[in-house]
């Protein structure tokens, strides 16, 4: 089975799951006044959901001829490519994400720009510190100085 | 109407003005070409500076240049990093994004701002002659209307997007539309599909789920197959467009900038609409070999959606500086700013503040004008992002989508999904399901559910559908998008088996 059906069935899964909160526990918590209105919270949930279950169904029962053009990435040959770099790139984001608060904003960044360029390959950490350190230095001011949104920028032990 | 020009250009030609307009645009395009930023934060920003200017002219001035300057901008991130910041600007990441990559990065630039300024330029001169009498037409668009309109747009888009994938563009957009409903709806009371998750009930972030569907995705395969991205991009080679070139966008932009401006006139559709219509339009008006060239790099495809969203921000304006009403979030903060300088927007503006509501229009001009000078010989340095190297550009693509997703939420929790979604958009890019339609279907969701369900309460009922002409007229039109395509590759296949030519 092709990779859109595979998907067309996730979704399809996901659509059932929706349907059915729409259709059978949604209005159990609704109040008596919204009950006598003609639209409920329900209503446009359930219509999307039939939507749903029948356009995946039209993928995944092969309705429509799907196109076996290979885009940009053939995924049948992930291993031909860079995987394990990317892999560690998308680490790399979840670890940041995780990080961003207990490591302070500075450190992350500085972390997350120097360890990024190294995964892709790249030695020169003359080059590299600095310019993690100035970006990371001066996004930090734009965010918290001039735009007022919290960051904070030294680990969790060391102040704010 | 002259006398009102002579006022207009009295206040907006005042040095004070004339360095506010100036001021707005540069602050705008370089926050705007951050992906994340869009005007609407922009604006948010600049509100606090605005009002402690305390002249409702200078601040409307200001706010004005800014919005223009940060769509340009967006432009500018779409077109060489596929990094939409704006909803708005989607669309012109499509063929400006492949003409970077072809190493038209330059041309591309210089079509944007040309476009732009030519949409924004006619837009104004369209906004002079018709605010005062549109504001009736956008009165006769009740919510039923627009719901309709909404359905043509998403059909416009999943119809166009799909490359013949009908049924998967189709289920892209519905699955943005089921995204859409997650979290507190703003005409019920009470949190849907959340799971009981705290971070969920304000919904899934529309920045989050930008950078998420498009730079993300992107980010990671230019990891998994490096091709050199820096290639042609430092020496930005034809800048100039050919006189061939300039006489084929030339009937683009001028029907994009009246579709355009009279879509954004509409409140509630705005650039992203008259965008994603104007792309979708001109396809279909070109001939068959400009249709191949589309989403790979035309430049029909490139003027005509930055030409229409110009526009379109103009129009916006009139439902605003007319009616009061705010056509779009970004002309909902300028109402509040407004409203904090003691100025009521609305019918009695022209009569109260002329020199308020002519200077802003005159402003237009001028900006507008400031923004082509500012940017034609900017141009090779904003490029010069292409010539960063690859090792350095990707880390800084993904830091600028985690803080795009930061400063949209507030919330780390808010990263962690970025990356999740990410992860869906690069399993979907790769089965070769189209993502614009799924982003559209998600910034349109949230309006086409409160207009369906007023409708719904007026009519006690869905009867609206069929005892409003025009809104079945729109729903009609929508069918018929969806449905030739398929219908039209029915009879070709029919035709290739020689089945259709029994006569």
């Amino acid at each position: 089975m092709a990779l859109d059906r595979w998907i067309a069935l996730v979704l399809l899964s996901i659509c059932l799951l929706y349907g059915y909160v729409a259709w059978f526990t949604m209005d159990a918590s609704l109040a008596p006044f919204m009950q006598r209105k003609p639209i409920w919270p329900s209503t446009f949930p359930k219509i999307l959901s039939i939507f749903g279950i029948g356009l995946s169904l039209v993928i995944l029962l092969g309705f429509e001829k799907s196109d076996d053009t290979v885009g940009e990435i053939d995924y049948r040959r992930l291993t031909d490519y860079k995987l394990g770099q990317a892999i560690l790139m998308l680490a790399l984001m979840v670890a940041y994400a995780l990080c961003l608060r207990s490591l302070g904003f500075l450190g992350s960044t500085t972390a997350f720009l120097v360890l990024g360029s190294f995964i892709l390959g790249e030695r020169k950490f003359h080059i590299m510190l600095p310019i993690s350190l100035t970006t990371a230095v001066v996004v930090w001011y734009l965010v918290q100085e001039v735009l007022g949104i919290f960051l904070r920028p030294l680990p969790f032990f060391m102040g704010v | 109407m002259l006398e009102g020009i002579l006022i207009g250009l009295q206040t907006a030609l005042s040095l004070q003005n004339l360095l506010m307009v100036i001021g707005g645009c540069l602050i705008g395009t370089f926050i705007g070409m951050l992906p994340g930023l869009g005007p609407m934060s922009i604006i948010a920003i600049m509100i606090p500076v605005a009002i402690s200017l305390g002249d409702p002219s200078a601040a409307l001035i200001l706010l004005a240049g800014v919005y223009y300057g940060a769509i340009f901008g967006g432009s500018t991130s779409s077109i060489l990093l596929n990094a939409p910041g704006v909803a708005g600007t989607v669309a012109s990441s499509f063929d400006g994004y492949p003409m970077a990559r072809q190493g038209k990065a330059g041309k591309a630039l210089t079509i944007a701002a040309i476009a732009s300024f030519a949409g924004g330029t006619i837009g104004a001169i369209l906004l002079m002659i018709f605010a005062p009498m549109l504001s009736s037409v956008a009165l006769l668009f009740h919510s039923a209307e627009y719901f309709g309109l909404m359905i043509v747009g998403l059909s416009a888009i999943a119809a166009f997007a799909g490359n013949g994938q009908v049924a998967k563009a189709l289920l892209m957009t519905v699955l943005g539309l089921i995204m859409a409903t997650v979290g507190l709806g703003s005409l019920f009371n009470m949190p849907r599909f959340t799971g009981g998750v705290m971070e969920l009930q304000s919904g899934f972030g529309f920045v989050t789920l930008a950078m998420a569907m498009f730079a993300l995705p992107e980010a990671i395969f230019l990891v998994l197959k490096p091709k050199n991205i820096g290639d042609d991009g430092g020496e930005i080679k034809d800048l100039r467009i050919t006189r061939a070139e300039a006489r084929s966008i030339a009937p683009v932009i001028g029907r994009q900038s009246v579709q355009g401006f009279f879509i954004g006139v509409l409140p509630g559709a705005g650039a992203t609409i008259a965008s994603f219509l104007g792309y979708a339009v001109e396809r279909n008006l070109a001939t068959k070999d400009e249709q191949e060239e589309f989403g790979k790099g035309s430049i029909k495809g490139l003027a005509a959606p930055e030409t229409a969203n110009n526009a379109a921000c103009t129009g916006s304006f009139v439902p605003l500086l007319t009616l009061g009403i705010p056509g779009s979030g970004t002309t909902a903060i300028l109402l509040g700013a407004l409203i904090a300088l003691n100025v009521t927007p609305g019918p009695r503006l022209m009569i109260d503040d002329p020199q308020i509501f002519w200077a802003v229009i005159m402003s237009m001009f001028i900006g507008n004008l400031v923004l082509l000078i500012l940017n034609l010989p900017l141009i090779p340095y904003i490029a010069k992002v292409l010539a960063i190297p690859r090792n350095y550009l990707i880390p800084f693509i993904m830091f600028f989508t985690l803080m795009g997703a930061y400063i949209g939420q507030n919330n780390a929790t808010e990263l962690l999904l970025l990356v999740g979604f990410g992860i869906c958009g690069i399993a979907l890019k790769f089965a070769n399901f189209p993502l614009p339609p799924l982003l559209i279907g998600f910034i349109l969701g949230g309006m086409m559910e409160d207009n369906f369900a007023r409708a719904v309460q007026l009519y006690g009922g869905i009867s609206f559908i069929w005892e409003r002409p025009m809104t079945l007229g729109l729903l009609i039109i929508a069918m018929t998008l969806i449905f030739l395509p398929s219908i039209r590759a029915m009879y070709a296949r029919l035709r290739a088996t020689g089945a259709a030519d029994g006569d």
